[in-house]
This record gives C-alpha cells, sequence and structure tokens, in this order.
C-alpha cells in the first residue's frame, strides 16, 4: 500500500502535527517502506482468528464507589504553562 | 573493592552489618557519576542533594534496627517513571521543565523501603527506539566502546549499571527495551509477565506491551528487586492480583532435568558469528548443569516486527494525545489560536521518532484502514501467542539470543527505521504474547561488546527463568565482566 | 407538498455516583475550578483509569428499566479527538458491544401508547468546560472531566416534538425514580442532542438529518424540534437541500444554528482501551440487580389505582416523581384516607412548594404532619377550612397539628348549647330573613350558616350547625 503527501498531510491533522515540508517527504518515503513490510501480515490467512488486545485474560477490575483526596490546586497546576486564578488558561475560543 | 562496583546483597550485608553507611555508598557512586557520566551521558537528571538526605535517613532506619533488603541502595530509574518532586522527561523536550506531582507505583515500594534516588536515566524518548539515539538530550555511549549504542530503549538504565553509576535501576520493556538494552551493555535485564509489576506512575508507550523490570550486575539482585516492585495494584487496572512469590528461594532450586527449547525461528542464517558462538557455548554450560534441549518451532516469529510497529504505534498515538500544551509540558510560544497551539506545542515538544510512530499508529487507525491494519496486527498477535503457548507444551523454558549482533555504531541505523525495527526480531514477540524473560550475560564479541542470552518462560513463570539464569550465572561468571573506564 | 418529520434523541444522562467514573475525585457540582481533581482526570503522565463499580451497577438498571439486553462481556473503547476540554485527547466509552441493546419505552400519544425503540445505551466520561472571557483567554476547568454518564440512543421512532419531549419526559422519570440521576437539568445532569430529518408524507426514505446539540430543558426540546422542522420544510419547499450537519439552539431567539466551520470531519479512530480490561456481567449480577431495582412508574401507577382505589389523574400527578410517591404514600398509610391525602398533597401541599420553589423531599411539612391533620379533619375537630390554617401553621412553624389546634383553641365547636344560643342570637337579630326562610326562601338558610359561622369564629362543627339550624328556623 502507498501512502502520497496528501494523505501524509490528513494523518498529520489528524494527529494534531504540523509538519515541515522536509519532515512530509522523509515521512511519506518512511512510512511507505514501513507499510510495505507490513504488509507481509496479508500472507497469513487470519479468519476464524480473534484479535489479541490483551495477552494476559483479565476482567472486571473495579473500584469501589468512594471518594479520595483529590491532589489539590497546587499539585494541579503545578505544571501549567499558564494560569488564570485556578483554570489552565488557552488562547480564547470564538464561539 | 569498591562500593560502587558492588551489588544490592553485597552492600545489603555490609550495611546490616554497619561496615558502611548508605552515606558512603551513595557518595561512591555519586562520584562515580561524576566522574565517568561525561563521557557516557546516561543520567538526564543527578538527584545528589536528597540522594544524600535520603541515604542520611536510611542510615538512622538501619541504626533503629529497621532494614529491607533496599533499605539505603542507590538506585537510578529511566527518566520514564514519575518520581514526586523531580523532574520527569521521558527524554524529550515535550517534558524538559515537568516536575512529577506523585510517585510510580513501582518506585513508591522501593522508596518505602528507603532505596535512595541517584537521578533519572536517560533513554529513547517516550521509549521509542532501539538505540537511546532519540532523546532530546543526547545519546546514551555504551561504556564498553563508547561509538557504539547501549541500547534502547532503556539505554541509560543498561548504561548507568555498566559504568557503575547505580547498583540497581527500573527500565521499561515494549518491545525487547529492558533486555536489549541489557545485553548489549551486559548487565541483566528482566521483563516480567505483563500484568506483573504495575505501570501506574510509568509514562505509556503501548498499554498493552509496556512492563516495567529491573536491570541488574547479576540475577540474585532481579530476583531481589523484582520481589519489591512486583504484585496486584489497585490503581492499575492491567496489574493482575496472583500472590508474588519468593523469587530468592527459587534461586537454588537448579535447571537439572528441566526441559530448554531452541526455538528454529531464532537460529537463522545471518546471525552474528559471535552471538551464535555464545549460544552454542551456552547450550553446553545447560548440558553439563543436566538440562535437556529440543528443537522447537514458533512459526509466526517472522511476522512479529510488523504485528508489533502496527499495535504500538497505534496505542502510542491515543496515549500521546495528551502532551498538547495546555495542562502541563511544552507550550510554543508563538501560535495563531487554540488548534494552532495544540499542533504546535506537539511539533516543537516531539522529537522525530515519536513524531513517526505517531503519524503511523494514526494512519493505522483511521477511518478506512482499521481492519485493514490494527485489527489484523490484533488478529496475528494471536498467532503470536499460541506459538508460544504450543511450544511452552512440551518445554519448560525457551534459549534464544536477544539481538542478532552485539551493540551498532551510533549513526549506523538512524537513517532508516525499518532496519532499527528489525533490529528487536528476538524481543517483540515475548511482549506482544505477555510472557517473561530475561537477559543474562552470555559472552563478548571480537570487539569487545557484550552478548546476551534470552530465557522466556510462562506467564508468571519468573522463577523458572531467574533459576536457569542463576545457574548459568553461577557456572560462567560473565556477569563479573567490567567494561574498561 | 406535505412532510413527515422523523426524530431520534441521544440523551446525556448524568449519572449519580459519588467518585467519578475512573478515578476517586467528587462528582459534586459547583466546585472552585480544578479543585476535584487528580492524575487521572488530568490526565497526568503515568495515570491510569480504574473503573467505578456503580457506574455498571447503573447503567445494567438502566438497562433493565428500559426493556434491554444486557451484553455479557463489555470493551471500552477510545474515541480519540482533540479539544481542550478533553485531557486525555480521547474519551473513554464504548463503541462496540455497549452494555445494553434493543430496548424500549412506551409512551402515550393522545389515548393511544406507542413503542419507541431505544437502539443503545453505553457508559463514558463527561469532558471537562472551557469557560471563556478568562484574562484575555479561555479557561480550562476539569472538575467535570471523568463524571460518569450513560448515552442512550433511541431509534427514529418519533414524527413530531411532543412525542419527543414526552419520550424523553418518560426517560426522565425512570432515571430519577432508580435513583441514578440527579435530574438537575440546570446543571446538565440530563443533556438531550436530537436528530431530525423530514421526508415527503408516504416516502419510506428518511431525509438528510441535522442534530441539534445541547438542548436542555423540555421546553427548549419542542421549541427547537419545532423550529428545524419548519426549517427543513421550507428549505425544501424553496428548491434548497438539507446538509448533514450540528445545529446549535439559540434559546433565547428560538433558532437552530449551523455549527460548520467550527467543526472538521471527525475520525474518532475508536479502538479497544488497553489501560482497561472487560467487564464481564455474569446472569447472577443481572439477577440481582434485578431484584434491588425500585418499582417503576408504570407499576407504581397501576398499584395506586387498586390500592389506595385513586382516580388515574392522581395516580398519574402522584406518580410523576418518586419523592412526590414516596410522600403519598406515607401520608396515605398514616391517615388511612387515601383520596384525602391526594387532594391535601395535589392541592395546598404542591402550591406551597411551587411557590416557595421547594423540592418535595425538602417539605417543611412532612407526610405524618400532613397526616395528622388530615385525620383531626376525619375525626370532627377541625373544618375543612381551619385546617388550611392549620397548615398554613405548619409550613411556616412547624410543630404538630394538634398541639396548633389546641394553643389557638381551633378546635371544632360540637357543643350543642353554644351554637344553640348563637343560632337565638342571630334569629332574634334577623326576624326578617327568618320570615322570607319561613315563606319558603331556602337560599336564606346559607345566610344564617355564614352569620353563625362568622359568630362562632369559624370554629362550629357545620354538620351540627346545619341541624340545628333548620331545627329552630322550621319553629
Amino acid at each position: 500500500m502507498s501512502i502520497n503527501q496528501h494523505e501524509i498531510e490528513h494523518v498529520a491533522k489528524l494527529a494534531r502535527l504540523s509538519l515541515r515540508d522536509d519532515e512530509k517527504q522523509l515521512f511519506t518515503g518512511q512510512m511507505e517502506a514501513i507499510l510495505a513490510y507490513v504488509e507481509t501480515l496479508n500472507e497469513l490467512n487470519t479468519d476464524g482468528i480473534s484479535p489479541t488486545s490483551h495477552a494476559v485474560p483479565m476482567e472486571n477490575a473495579f473500584r469501589p464507589d468512594c471518594v479520595t483526596p483529590s491532589i489539590g490546586h497546587d499539585r494541579a497546576l503545578a505544571n501549567a504553562p499558564d494560569k488564570n486564578e485556578t483554570y489552565f488558561r488557552v488562547p480564547p475560543v470564538i464561539e | 573493592m569498591e562500593l560502587y562496583e558492588q551489588t544490592i546483597h553485597d552492600l545489603q550485608g555490609q550495611l546490616q552489618a554497619r561496615q558502611v553507611s548508605s552515606v558512603e555508598i551513595t557518595n561512591s557512586f555519586l562520584n562515580r557519576i561524576e566522574s565517568t557520566d561525561p563521557s557516557i551521558n546516561a543520567f538526564i537528571t543527578v538527584t545528589k542533594e536528597q540522594a544524600l538526605l535520603d541515604a542520611a535517613a536510611a542510615d538512622q532506619r538501619i541504626a533503629s534496627g529497621d532494614c529491607s533488603p533496599l533499605t539505603g541502595i542507590p538506585v537510578a530509574l529511566k527518566d520514564i517513571f514519575l518520581t514526586e518532586g523531580v523532574r520527569t522527561t521521558c527524554a524529550s523536550k515535550m517534558l524538559d521543565n515537568f516536575i512529577a506531582p506523585y510517585d510510580a507505583t513501582a518506585w513508591a515500594r522501593m522508596k518505602s523501603q528507603g532505596a535512595v534516588l541517584l537521578g533519572k536515566l536517560n533513554q529513547d524518548e517516550f521509549a521509542m527506539g532501539s538505540s537511546c539515539e532519540n532523546s532530546a538530550f543526547g545519546p546514551t555511549r555504551n561504556p564498553w566502546n563508547r561509538e557504539h549504542i547501549p541500547g534502547g530503549s532503556s539505554g541509560g538504565s543498561a548504561a548507568a549499571i555498566a559504568a557503575q553509576q547505580a547498583v540497581a535501576t527500573l527500565g521499561t520493556d515494549t518491545g525487547g527495551s529492558i533486555r536489549q538494552p541489557a545485553s548489549h551493555c551486559g548487565c541483566v535485564g528482566l521483563k516480567p509477565t505483563y500484568g506483573r509489576v504495575s505501570r501506574y506512575g510509568v509514562i505509556a508507550y503501548a498499554s498493552s506491551l509496556d512492563q516495567v523490570g529491573p536491570m541488574t550486575r547479576d540475577v540474585t539482585d532481579a530476583a531481589l528487586l523484582l520481589r519489591v516492585i512486583a504484585g496486584h495494584d489497585p490503581k492499575d487496572s492491567t496489574s493482575v492480583d496472583c500472590p508474588v512469590p519468593d523469587y530468592m528461594a527459587a534461586l537454588k532450586q537448579g535447571v537439572k532435568g528441566l526441559k530448554i527449547g531452541l526455538p528454529k525461528e531464532y537460529f537463522i542464517e545471518g546471525l552474528d558469528p559471535d552471538v551464535q558462538r555464545a549460544m552454542d557455548q551456552a547450550i553446553a554450560v545447560y548440558r553439563q548443569l543436566g538440562a535437556e534441549f529440543v528443537e522447537v518451532s514458533l512459526p509466526h516469529t517472522n511476522y512479529a516486527v510488523a504485528t508489533y510497529y502496527l499495535i504500538a504505534t497505534a496505542e502510542a498515538s491515543s496515549n500521546l494525545a495528551r502532551y498538547e500544551g495546555v495542562r502541563f509540558g511544552h507550550r510554543a510560544k508563538e501560535s495563531s489560536g487554540l488548534i494552532d497551539l495544540m499542533m504546535q506545542s506537539r511539533s516543537e515538544g516531539f522529537g522525530a521518532e515519536v513524531k513517526r510512530r505517531i503519524m503511523l499508529g494514526t494512519y493505522a487507525l483511521s477511518s478506512g484502514y482499521y481492519d485493514a491494519y490494527y485489527i489484523k496486527a490484533q488478529k496475528v498477535r494471536t498467532l503470536i501467542q499460541q506459538d508460544f503457548i504450543e511450544a511452552f507444551k512440551s518445554v519448560d523454558l525457551l534459549l534464544t539470543p536477544v539481538a542478532p549482533t552485539p551493540a551498532f555504531k551510533i549513526g549506523e541505523k538512524t537513517a532508516d527505521p525499518l532496519q532499527m525495527y528489525l533490529s528487536d526480531i528476538f524481543t517483540i514477540p515475548v511482549n506482544l504474547a505477555g510472557i517473561c524473560g530475561i537477559s543474562v550475560p552470555a559472552g563478548i564479541s571480537a570487539n569487545g561488546l557484550p552478548i546476551g542470552l534470552q530465557l522466556l518462560g510462562r506467564p508468571f513463570g519468573e522463577e523458572s527463568i531467574l533459576r536457569a539464569a542463576f545457574d548459568f550465572e553461577q557456572a560462567t561468571q560473565w556477569h563479573t565482566k567490567k567494561a574498561a573506564l | 407538498m406535505k412532510f413527515q418529520p422523523v426524530i431520534g434523541l441521544e440523551v446525556h444522562v448524568q449519572l449519580k455516583t459519588d467518585s467519578k467514573i475512573f478515578c476517586g475525585c467528587s462528582t459534586r457540582f459547583g466546585a472552585e475550578p480544578n479543585l476535584n481533581t487528580c492524575p487521572v482526570c488530568l490526565a497526568l503522565p503515568g495515570a491510569l483509569p480504574v473503573l467505578n463499580q456503580k457506574v455498571v451497577e447503573f447503567a445494567i438498571m438502566a438497562g433493565l428499566a428500559t426493556n434491554c439486553s444486557i451484553t455479557p462481556t463489555n470493551i471500552f473503547a477510545r474515541k480519540n479527538y482533540f479539544y481542550p476540554d478533553l485531557p486525555k485527547g480521547y474519551q473513554i466509552s464504548q463503541f462496540d458491544l455497549p452494555i445494553c441493546l434493543a430496548g424500549h419505552l412506551d409512551i402515550a400519544v393522545g389515548d393511544q401508547t406507542k413503542r419507541i425503540g431505544i437502539t443503545r445505551i453505553h457508559m463514558e466520561e463527561d469532558a471537562g468546560k472551557l469557560v471563556h472571557g478568562q484574562g484575555g483567554g479561555s479557561g480550562v476547568d476539569l472538575n467535570r472531566a471523568g463524571t460518569p454518564l450513560l448515552e442512550v440512543v433511541s431509534e427514529p421512532d418519533m414524527r413530531t416534538a411532543d412525542e419527543a419531549v414526552a419520550y424523553l419526559k418518560k426517560l426522565y422519570q425512570i432515571v430519577t425514580y432508580l435513583g441514578i440521576c440527579d435530574g438537575n437539568m440546570e446543571e446538565g445532569s440530563f443533556r438531550c442532542d436530537a436528530n431530525i430529518s423530514v421526508m415527503p408524507v408516504g416516502s419510506d426514505t428518511f431525509g438528510t438529518r441535522a442534530e441539534i446539540k445541547n438542548v436542555n430543558s423540555f421546553k427548549f426540546v419542542k421549541a427547537a424540534i419545532e423550529y428545524e422542522i419548519s426549517r427543513q420544510c421550507e428549505l425544501i419547499e424553496d428548491g434548497g437541500k438539507v446538509v448533514q450537519e450540528t445545529r446549535l439552539f439559540d434559546p433565547n431567539k428560538g433558532v437552530t444554528r449551523s455549527m460548520r466551520g467550527k467543526e472538521e470531519a471527525h475520525d474518532y479512530r475508536y479502538f479497544p482501551d488497553p489501560d482497561l480490561v472487560p467487564v464481564v456481567i455474569s446472569n447472577d449480577w443481572i439477577k440481582r440487580v434485578k431484584g434491588d431495582l425500585p418499582e417503576l412508574p408504570e407499576t407504581k401507577f397501576n398499584r395506586f389505582l387498586t390500592d389506595y382505589s385513586l382516580p388515574e389523574y392522581d395516580a398519574d400527578v402522584l406518580t410523576s416523581s418518586r419523592p412526590l410517591a414516596d410522600y403519598f404514600e406515607q401520608c396515605a398509610q398514616s391517615c388511612n384516607n387515601a383520596k384525602s391525602a391526594a387532594n391535601w398533597i395535589m392541592g395546598e401541599l404542591t402550591r406551597s412548594l411551587n411557590d416557595n420553589g421547594i423540592a418535595v423531599e425538602k417539605s417543611p411539612v412532612s407526610p405524618v404532619q400532613l397526616a395528622d391533620l388530615i385525620k383531626l379533619i376525619d375525626g370532627g375537630t377541625i373544618s375543612g377550612t381551619i385546617a388550611k390554617k392549620v397548615f398554613e401553621e405548619l409550613w411556616k412553624n412547624g410543630g404538630e397539628a394538634a398541639a396548633i389546634v389546641e394553643q389557638q383553641g381551633l378546635a371544632q365547636v360540637s357543643d350543642t348549647g353554644a351554637i344553640e344560643t348563637a343560632i337565638d342570637q342571630i334569629m332574634a337579630a334577623n326576624m326578617g330573613q327568618v320570615e322570607e326562610y319561613r315563606g319558603g326562601k331556602d337560599k336564606v338558610f346559607g345566610f344564617f350558616v355564614g352569620q353563625v359561622m362568622k359568630a362562632m369564629k369559624g370554629k362550629a362543627n357545620p354538620a351540627v350547625v346545619n341541624d340545628l339550624l333548620k331545627q329552630k328556623l322550621a319553629g
């Protein structure tokens, strides 16, 4: 399967990456090579095989509905690049 | 012997006997880091002052008769573990200034025993890489030969052991990131069964594959450290609630009568002759020890790398969506609005390999490709897992090389990501199958680089791989070989 | 051309748990911004979700109450998209295999019952909030991030705005009855998106639909749907085409407006969340939840008809909410006069509650207090008129009805002597009217009753007054 620059741009947008032109070019070639390699999987017939999400079978990991202490404003906002009072601040969103 | 050359079990005895203090040991390592790290670059952050305070506290604890296996032992962590109050970067510009507000569970368990944190170790950015070259803080060099890579992604964790900068370290292993650098740096690296150690507080790369494990100077230390960090954590839904055995006791059981499988797909043409020789010698050693060998087949081995790069990148593309410059992490100075702010922050904060994998993973999950790539890969994952289940019906363990070659040169594979990915062929299937594996020193190549041996066990079969590794170590003494620095 | 509207609803029901769906932070509304947060709901590096078991229980309850089948193995999926109020860059939701499938609710349309299909109900987490005008930017508040939600998706079975409102009210009644949702629509506990299309009458192909987002009151739902139907009809009649899009309802102007331009084509890239493990629901678990289900509105309504012999109207009003029904039952059982309890609750009590904006469960007059009051009437101690005064007193100052009656001397006078004296005096002072009555003008009787009651300050037993007056006036 080949991938063109237009698709690269679409994927970059989905991933919220703004790629420079040289990156787009580089990634197009590299992803093409990787995707070609990945094609080898189609040699395998996987009809009737169920997909594996976790190798170790597990189920029903729950917590009880109990309130535990929150971490507080200081720690919540300590790494914020920008804040206003106790909000994380971002550029205005126009509604 | 210098303090920094010793193992946890050596130092523990001396600490308990009050022959040495934690402050002395800690100083020994801090001095060693200061003198050697400029040429190795294993550390991103050295927490000297806190380490000395914690060492003094550990000494008091020992004086009061309270001595756990790790009390006063100086360790270092891959910079993927959150450490409260300490910068945690994951080797990314994205988290250059991120001060962790809580501790990862694995570290919290060590800390509660009084382990002393020397600092945070270099790695491939977000654990994406096999060479420790993808770091925003520059590559780590192999202490055995500084022209070579230490392996990755836990390259700093392996190099710090080889350079005698820490007694023990923690790494994470998603496709070989503990075992391969351990092999390249001549130390012991254990990847536990998926679910054995909590992932809470470990920066996620590929959640269904990531696992935390110890990296140590010998097998005894690996067993000791695993016992501390293993066990159920209610904060990690994927951590398994089953008892943690006494791994130290298991070491003494020997390999006599064990049936070891040799997967024929791992002993291929193109395997480096030095690696082949080391494997042949290891097999001979095990035969002498009384183990029995049979050839087995893991027929889907050749599909593992492709499967891994679809599953891991898909999960990563989602796991790394939280880095957008809103709540923490790098924020672009210039932007033309909210969406642009996110895009610029991500583009500036992530390195090339991270972007490449996010792109690949986003593509694999995107509309129209999901079934062809992601679901297909998950189905092949089932086949790969079944290979191992089948093999373990007739053998107790598998023995394989860790990597096809010893550590390659810095810069050798950076231009061709696919070639880099393919070097993980012997470690990746283990993560896909969720089983446990250990890398132990098993030889030195003609050009003086360590070669590791991989032992693989059934899910939650850590005891059996540890005991086989321990017997080999006792019979060969490869682990006592040291890098000349 | 005549058009047939087609309406389907997606309702977000906020679950009434104490803690969030994947962490232990409080779900309390109205805290200072970002106070109810932790590494998990802030999506800090390394944090992992752990599912709140109560969310699963509540989802099973909702499924059973809406006639759904419960999915035995549940998987959580990640819905990937970027927005500043979505801290992880994905929402944990369900995609394939939602917890409840293929249910229905019956609504009343005129005299008929109509069945509205429920496609699915799934569990998911809420996003945070983006607050505008924060010091030259927008502010992100993650208190709400991780609040548990059920998304209830209906089949496109509704044909009018009234049907849509009836369905919504029914669903609202059920989730509040179950006690899984606080039903506070102003705080966003019950939010509705409407999918609307129109097609020519007689056609069996649905038209292109528009999705109206976040319509948060029954009144607005009706207005938004009606506006949107007429907009689409006019558009088609004018030769235009409806485009598939998301629209926002403006409650001030009563119109829907396109969000076009702000939305790009979404590709949510759903995949199973590897941080969570499957939720397996056994038949035993379902049985246990079923056994604990509270009585649902329909069952309660029927029981009120038979157990209390109430008229349908009363039963319908009294079962409209669970607290009201509970109030009624306690009161009726305590006073042993269901009809009177119903009248008082639907009359005086509801009026006072509404006037003061108080919910029935916070009523200052308890069901037992009201029952005591009704017993005083039934026992002939006070009249209905006096009872209203006592009720006011109970509402304002609390206490016991009997004590108030005694302290304020409000008890009825049934003592014939006192009443006879009063009648004699009044007859003596109004001989003209006495003559009129005796001359056959029955209407004057009411005048005498009024005068006697006035003289007795309203406390005379009306029955006794009637009897004595009749005797005396007859001469």
